[in-house]
């Protein structure tokens, strides 16, 4: 049995140590050994996107990355948006759009449309569906996600310019 | 048409009572359960689609350093020849059990043969390589005309045909084949100024849902098991693992989790009842998932099809005969939904000649589950072209064509029933008036179908209990796992009967211990039926509160009335509170209220919808675009317009899916070759516009407000109105599916 690796990293703004094996995905590593189960698995070989985090500023699939990777970086997950008293205007859209039916995509899709909107506050319909193509929806048909996340451009464009 | 009733709740949009769980990632699904001592199952797989399995040998699994247990079929109780019902028909318990784990066959690649338990996954799927099976390999059969030959690979030594109601003395494929018949058809096809007649096939494809399917048992040694699971019915988990494993149902206490997905791919049972059994050995709680890969090699998908249609019509548009040939593949074991593509088929139009004959026949793949109006849409693929063809010679509108076919009030299916109010004629309305119909589609190589679609959905038994809290709020305690919104439908159903807002019901989906018997979330009937329930239990607890008011005013119960939320005096007195007030004096009153609602509605009511789709075909590469799409369809009455749209949305892109892209692959050895989502390939947003839905309300009569279920339809005409887009488009005429890049290449002579 491989001995483990011990792991100094920073999620959600907070320093975290753990011991992982190196084997071990990064997303394995969020929901087994962190307890951070909103990062969800859908396929464990990056085609579905429900794992989805930003890693030093970057949108990844945690099932593609290991544990180990990364020590001394910096990772955004779900469960990080949302303040204790107020939800992240991402999280608003979707709740307000029904931008959800099953909801085991939600996870990924909002951290991913929160890469987006880090780098592109305006998106054009096309350029947040391209972006969020790496993400799989079954039940919506995206009609609802495509729109909150329209919405929640719009949202976070008014907050910063207010 | 549209239904005038004045609602405070139904027809609103509020937040869903478990969004903000969604969004924050907190929401807890089967795969995130964690308890103290857990232990981690893996299921080894056959890697042959046919073949005879002369023996297992665990023990150097059962050695390896971490291994806890390993289970095979030789640890299932006897079955013997029992036939067992779990409320969607009879089925063999034998055949149940095999299909969890292979016995003395494996029939499709990736069938269960064992598993183990370790105390991580990783080595529990190392342990898996030390399994030996000694396999025979057999010719394995993949193709339902195929597997119909004489001469054909048996599966089942031992499966006579049911030819329709007959025993055959030979072993076949064949498991079953009936027909339903209605008038005359030769003489029907006489009157026709235009018989047209093809034949189809559709690929096996897969619900798709993202969420792996996953279960964690705990067993006790007084022989009380739990199971903790993503599941679309908890009852149903409950009866089938206690049937494989011959426990008394009260022992098996099923905890359903959120679910991510399920399209009726969750309702059978794979790895419950091993993650059980894996407990049973260790005494220890054990935790199974799937991967990717083992949901499409293992899991139920929905049949590949071979489908004959032959309909004939007067030249004035008038459908004089119709006459279908269902052939379905039911994978491995006998029950392909083929009775429900053939209640399906005819049921859009009035047709005073027509027939049916299904087959349901076994071939090398995994058993077949439900998914979203399962059968139906294989048929409507071949009905809705012909019909196009036929609207095509007599120069007639499809639409138009279809309204004066329309099935109404008081018509007779060809497989029996009567239909009651329906509204499909108003969502061919509703199609021919939106404005994407009206507006010109100009360009190269673009064109415009429509195609309807049907469903009949179904009621089934729910139950509900609400009680009263003293701030004016309730709890709806109800068993249907929720998938796509209903705990806010349910809830909004009860709100309306008290006069409170849906923020005031706090619904909770309970396990199997702490409910009334629920049947599954499926049929389209969750809003339908546990709406019923709910709206019964709320109608008791009005009951109630009206006792208790009567006493805090010292009248008669019958001088009591209650509306828009507020309780009266009738006789005079001048007095009045509201629903939140009186719950604040329960106490005083007599103490908890607590309501009781159950249902096992007969009048679940049809839901047909309409679709309108344009494409633009790429002549070089034979891909398919959508630019626009618009789905109609009667919702009786929305409780939740936001989520009803959804539906359609979801259940239009899954078609879309279906009809350009999804399948499985095989090669010759009866090997999935595309086992990932990369390679099975489902609908990005980026291959979509925008989906419009058109909410048409034809108010059922069978509901008292009117719901019709609308989770199924919407996947049902797709894949017909694109082939007939794409003929328009490029003047070729599809009758396979999916409609991929390389058929339209070869169906163009390019390829």
């Amino acid at each position: 049995m491989p001995s483990k690796v011990h792991v100094q990293t920073t999620i959600n703004g907070e320093e975290v140590e753990f011991l992982c094996e190196p084997r071990q995905s990064l997303l394995e590593v969020l929901r087994d050994v962190l307890y951070l189960t909103g990062s969800k698995e859908g396929c464990n070989n990056g085609n579905c996107g429900a794992c989805s985090v930003i890693l030093d500023g970057r949108l990844v699939n945690s099932c593609l990355v290991l544990g180990a990777e990364i020590e001394g970086k910096s990772v955004e997950t779900v469960e990080g948006l949302a303040e204790p008293d107020k939800l992240h205007p991402i999280q608003d859209a979707f709740l307000e759009n029904a931008a959800l039916q099953c909801g085991i995509c939600t996870p990924g899709f909002i951290v991913a449309a929160k890469a987006l909107l880090d780098k592109n506050p305006n998106p054009t319909e096309h350029e947040i569906r391209y972006w969020l193509a790496g993400n799989l929806c079954r039940c919506t048909g995206y009609d609802k996600i495509v729109r909150a996340v329209q919405d929640a451009a719009q949202i976070m464009s008014s907050e910063v310019s207010a | 048409m549209a239904d005038k009733k004045e609602y405070k709740v139904i027809g609103t949009r509020p937040i869903r009572h478990d969004g903000v769980d969604k969004v924050t990632g907190r929401a807890l699904y089967g795969a995130d359960f964690q308890i103290v001592g857990l232990l981690h199952g893996r299921m080894l797989r056959s890697p042959h689609a046919h073949a005879r399995i002369k023996s297992i040998d665990t023990s150097r699994a059962e050695a390896y350093p971490g291994v806890k247990a390993v289970v095979t079929a030789k640890d299932f109780p006897g079955a013997g020849d029992a036939i067992v019902d779990l409320g969607e028909g009879a089925v063999s318990l034998k055949h149940l059990q095999d299909n969890v784990l292979a016995s003395n066959k494996a029939l499709y690649k990736g069938h269960q043969v064992a598993a183990v338990a370790a105390i991580d996954p990783h080595t529990a799927e190392e342990a898996l390589e030390l399994i030996d099976v000694d396999y025979e390999v057999l010719p394995p059969v993949i193709n339902v005309r195929n597997a119909m030959k004489e001469d054909a690979p048996l599966l089942h030594e031992d499966l006579r045909t049911d030819e329709m109601g007959e025993k055959s003395e030979k072993p076949s494929n064949i498991a079953s084949h009936f027909q339903h018949k209605k008038g005359d058809l030769d003489k029907g096809f006489a009157e026709a100024d235009v018989v047209i007649e093809h034949e189809f096939t559709t690929a096996t494809v897969h619900q798709g849902y993202i969420e792996p399917h996953n279960a964690t048992a705990l067993y006790n040694p007084d022989g009380q098991l739990t199971i903790w699971c993503s599941t679309q019915g908890a009852f149903t988990v409950r009866a089938q693992v206690s049937e494989i494993l011959q426990m008394p149902v009260s022992k098996v206490k099923v905890v359903p989790m959120e679910i991510g997905g399920g399209f009726g791919g969750k309702i059978q049972v794979y790895i419950k009842p091993v993650a059980a059994m894996l407990s049973m050995k260790t005494g220890k709680p054990v935790k199974v998932l799937m991967s990717r890969a083992d949901v499409f090699e293992g899991t139920g998908p929905t049949p590949g099809s071979y489908v004959r249609v032959k309909i004939g019509a007067t030249k004035e548009g008038r459908i004089t005969a119709a006459e279908g040939y269902l052939a379905y593949e039911a994978g491995a074991y006998p029950g392909s939904p083929v009775g429900a593509g053939a209640m399906c088929i005819w049921s859009c139009y009035n047709i005073e000649n027509a027939l049916v004959d299904g087959y349901d026949v076994v071939v090398n793949k995994p058993k077949t589950s439900a998914y979203r109006a399962p059968g139906a849409t294989n048929a409507a693929f071949a009905v809705e072209t012909v019909i196009d063809e036929i609207c095509e010679k007599i120069g007639m509108d499809p639409l138009e064509f279809r309204i004066l076919n329309s099935a109404k009030e008081g018509d007779t299916r060809v497989d029996g029933p009567v239909f009651p109010r329906i509204g499909f004629a108003e969502t061919v309305e509703a199609a021919k008036e939106h404005p994407h119909y009206s507006t010109s589609l100009d360009g190269k190589y673009r064109g415009r179908g429509v195609a309807s679609g049907f469903w009949p959905n179904f009621g089934m038994k729910s139950s509900v209990a609400i009680n009263v809290t003293s701030d004016g709020t309730i709890n709806l305690v109800e068993g249907s796992t929720d998938i796509g919104g209903t705990r806010a439908s349910i809830a909004m159903q009860a709100a309306e009967v008290l006069g409170i807002s849906a923020e005031s019901v706090t619904p909770i989906v309970a396990d199997t211990n702490s409910v009334g018997y629920t049947d599954v979330t499926g049929g389209s009937r969750t809003t339908f039926a546990t709406g019923y329930a709910a709206y019964e239990a709320a109608q008791d607890v009005k009951r109630q509160m009206i006792e208790r008011a009567a006493k805090l005013w010292e009248v008669d119960e019958s001088e009591v009335e209650f509306a828009d939320g507020v309780f009266r005096c009738t006789n005079g007195k001048e007095e009045e509170i509201d629903f939140k007030g009186l719950a604040g004096q329960l106490d005083e009153t007599g103490g908890p209220v607590v309501g009781r609602g159950t249902a096992d509605p007969t009048g679940a009511g049809p839901s047909i919808g309409t679709h309108v789709v344009d494409v633009e075909v790429d002549p070089e590469t034979g891909k398919v675009q959508i630019l626009r799409y618009t789905a109609t369809q009667d919702a009786g009455k929305a409780i939740h317009p936001s989520y009803v749209e959804g539906q359609i949305q979801g259940g239009a892109v899954q078609g879309i899916g279906w009809a350009l892209n999804e399948e499985y692959i095989y090669n010759e050895k009866g090997e999935m070759t595309n086992a990932s989502f990369l390679d099975y390939r489902i609908p990005t947003c980026l291959d979509l516009p925008m989906i419009d839905a058109v909410i048409v309300e034809v108010p059922n009569p069978g509901h008292p407000y009117g719901v019709r279920g609308v989770g199924e339809t919407p996947i049902v005409a797709p894949p017909a109105a694109i082939a007939n887009a794409i003929y328009r488009a490029i003047g070729v005429r599809m009758r396979e599916l999916p409609m991929s890049p390389g058929r339209i290449l070869k169906a163009t002579g390019k390829i």
